[in-house]
């Protein structure tokens, strides 16, 4: 997009492109490295640090109560009944596999793709979609009611003589996140090594040099390691796009290969897919805006990569909306009574208030983002972050309330109203997604030090450079 | 095996990839050949200035992956046609459209994790020791912001004193003797 209105003057515009810099002019090799490690392996803890890291603790607390009275009590403490049998659970675990989406996408199909903008959010963004997965996790899990028995899923012999059933989405979903959860591991661990030794070599404690000694597994940079590193790297981001398009593809198809209306359509695994991308975008800038402005990393993280965001967000946006508008024209055109009282129910039925919000959050505010002035305001944007990710939750809240409360037969209508069991969950999940970030950012880079060494200017090797007038001439081969 | 002893490499320190990979050609074409580049982040030309060009990470890959998918599907099929048979809504035992879903996971679940773990082995990861450590220099770049030259004396044209004005005259900003 041109951005040829921008004042010259900024050191952060290039004044060939007219781009905002990807990094701020002026770091070399050293002072990215001292800037990054600093972070972690300062002996004085922010003060900032202690407290949001105590808040988020609290959190995890109530988690860890809400779930202790789950496993006393039973998932009777839910709002789930019948119709609606699955409820927060679902929308909880759909909308934080979600988020981790779009860390995948920035790690893998931005590489891929050889956007080189990534490299400065791509460490945190892989942290975030390994906590997001975490936090989705534990929802169908503790959904099963026995969680105990949660390995049932996995094929093994066993002595009740039973295998699992593998034509079942719910089985899928099991292959899809545990392979999506693996592999998000192994790629966010494998990039880290690099930076590990980093922080190996720069440690003065001998704890930490143990320990990040350990983790980087005796890595001493040799060319040979890095050819190979740089392959399995392409190779696993290869791997990470189709299978984050499939993990969220399987999802959707819990609910589209069920009969349900609103839920059986064939849009379901794109609309799923952008949708996820969508919300995981917004939580990369409602923890990168915070993170830069605390840390002052606006050198590395700098306002092109929130524009950037922005933009993406505002792509997927509209996927989503095409989404939406291509449920709305099915009820009609499918002539199905169901689809189309299904569709009118969602509008103006009893819960109509959370699809115009989802339409509100999800559609229309974030038509702001056109507005080049908006992509690049911090505050707004942090706003906006917010305002997409509780547009996704509630997507995830219509398709699955507004469609179980109505099915088929008015015999078989219900309601739904979460319990404060429900609430207490949901908001524990939130606080150990921040208090797992808090840990991530304490102790391991959060930066890519080695990627960020990439992009700068003295990076690249020079062909036609001067040779050096000093010294004896190159022995020539077979002296 | 008794641990071995004496000189391990000649090491030059550089300051810029540019003076890096001009040494390591001018090394190569100086007959040497046990000899390796270490540096912070990856530099292509380096590698390909030592002589380094292919690597079996992609073909460990492939087995990893073709692996996981027969794994899988074979499980499926096994599971669902012998070991447990169910009749799910009149479908046929051998459901291999719904089969293919899980099968292409662990597809991609064993393609990563051969690339990830044959990438490390073939590095010889984890290995905690290694002497160019012992370069008093070593951990203070090159994983931050300088770039190393070793010449391994195992190298058959290796000779201490000659290597050494050999590596001085590529204008290092040291050179140094690494012991084992």
């Amino acid at each position: 997009m041109a951005t040829k209105d921008a004042p010259v003057t900024n050191p952060m515009i290039d004044p060939l492109t007219g781009e905002y810099r990807v990094i701020a002019p002026g770091h070399t090799f050293k002072s990215v490295t001292d800037k990054v490690s600093r972070i972690v392996l300062t002996t004085h803890t922010p003060l900032g640090w202690f407290f949001g890291f105590a808040l988020a603790g609290g959190f995890v607390c109530m988690l860890l109560v809400a779930v202790t009275w789950l496993f006393l009590k039973g998932v009777g403490i839910w709002a789930i009944t019948i119709p609606v049998a699955w409820g927060f659970a679902i929308i909880n675990f759909v909308w934080w596999i979600g988020i981790g989406h779009a860390g995948t996408l920035i790690s893998a199909i931005l590489l891929l793709f050889k956007q080189g903008w990534r490299n400065s959010i791509n460490r945190f963004a892989e942290a975030m979609t390994i906590f997001a997965v975490m936090c989705a996790g534990m929802f169908p899990l503790l959904h099963l009611g026995r969680p105990w028995l949660a390995y049932w899923l996995f094929p093994y012999p066993n002595s009740m003589n039973y295998w699992p059933q593998f034509r079942s989405p719910l089985m899928w979903d099991c292959f899809a996140v545990s392979t999506y959860a693996t592999i998000s591991v192994v790629f966010w661990y494998l990039g880290m090594i690099p930076d590990l030794a980093t922080l190996r070599d720069r440690a003065q404690s001998k704890f930490a040099q143990f320990m990040y000694g350990m983790l980087s597994m005796g890595w001493r940079g040799s060319v040979r390691h890095w050819v190979r590193y740089e392959t399995a790297s392409i190779l696993l981001a290869g791997l990470a796009t189709p299978l984050v398009l499939s993990v969220h593809s399987v999802i959707s198809l819990d609910f589209a290969v069920a009969f349900m209306p609103g839920w059986h359509d064939t849009i379901f695994p794109p609309f799923f897919v952008a949708g996820a991308i969508y919300s995981g975008f917004a939580m990369v800038l409602t923890l990168a805006i915070p993170i830069r402005k605390f840390y002052h990393l606006e050198d590395l993280i700098t306002i092109r990569h929130i524009d950037n965001c922005g933009k993406v967000m505002l792509a997927t946006g509209w996927i989503v909306g095409y989404g939406y508008a291509a449920e709305v024209f099915m009820s009609w055109y499918s002539a199905s009574h169901w689809e189309y009282f299904m569709m009118w129910n969602r509008m103006f039925g009893p819960m109509a208030w959370s699809f115009w919000m989802l339409i509100t959050c999800n559609i229309i505010i974030p038509q702001l983002m056109w507005l080049r002035k908006f992509r690049v305001h911090m505050g707004l944007m942090f706003i906006m972050s917010l305002v997409v990710n509780t547009g996704m939750w509630l997507e995830r809240f219509v398709i699955v309330v507004t469609s179980l409360t109505r099915d088929f037969l008015p015999s078989s209508w219900g309601t739904y109203r979460a319990t404060r069991w429900d609430y207490m969950t949901f908001a524990g999940t939130l606080g150990f997604f921040t208090f797992m970030f808090f840990l991530f950012i304490r102790f391991l880079p959060m930066i890519p030090m080695s990627e960020l060494r990439l992009m700068l200017p003295g990076a690249k090797v020079r062909e036609k450079a001067e040779p050096h007038s000093t010294g004896t001439p190159v022995p020539e081969a077979g002296d | 095996m008794p641990l071995p002893e004496g000189l391990y490499c000649l090491m030059a320190e550089f300051d810029t990839p540019t003076d890096l990979v001009r040494a390591a050609q001018a090394a190569r074409k100086a007959g040497y050949r046990r000899m390796d580049c270490y540096t912070p982040y990856p530099v292509e030309e380096a590698a390909e200035a030592i002589g380094f060009h292919r690597d079996e990470v992609s073909m460990v890959c492939l087995v990893g992956g073709l692996l996981g998918l027969v794994a899988m599907f074979g499980l499926e099929t096994w599971i669902a046609v012998w070991a447990f048979p169910l009749n799910i809504a009149g479908r046929p035992y051998f459901s291999w459209p719904a089969f293919c879903i899980p099968a292409y996971e662990w597809t991609i679940l064993y393609a990563g994790l051969s690339a990830a773990f044959g990438m490390l082995a073939l590095n010889g990861l984890p290995k905690l020791y290694h002497p160019v450590f012992n370069a008093p220099n070593f951990r203070n770049g090159a994983t931050s912001d300088k770039f190393f030259l070793c010449l391994e004396a195992t190298d058959p044209k290796f000779e201490v004193a000659e290597s050494r004005s050999f590596l001085e005259a590529q204008s290092p900003l040291s050179v140094v003797e690494v012991e084992y």
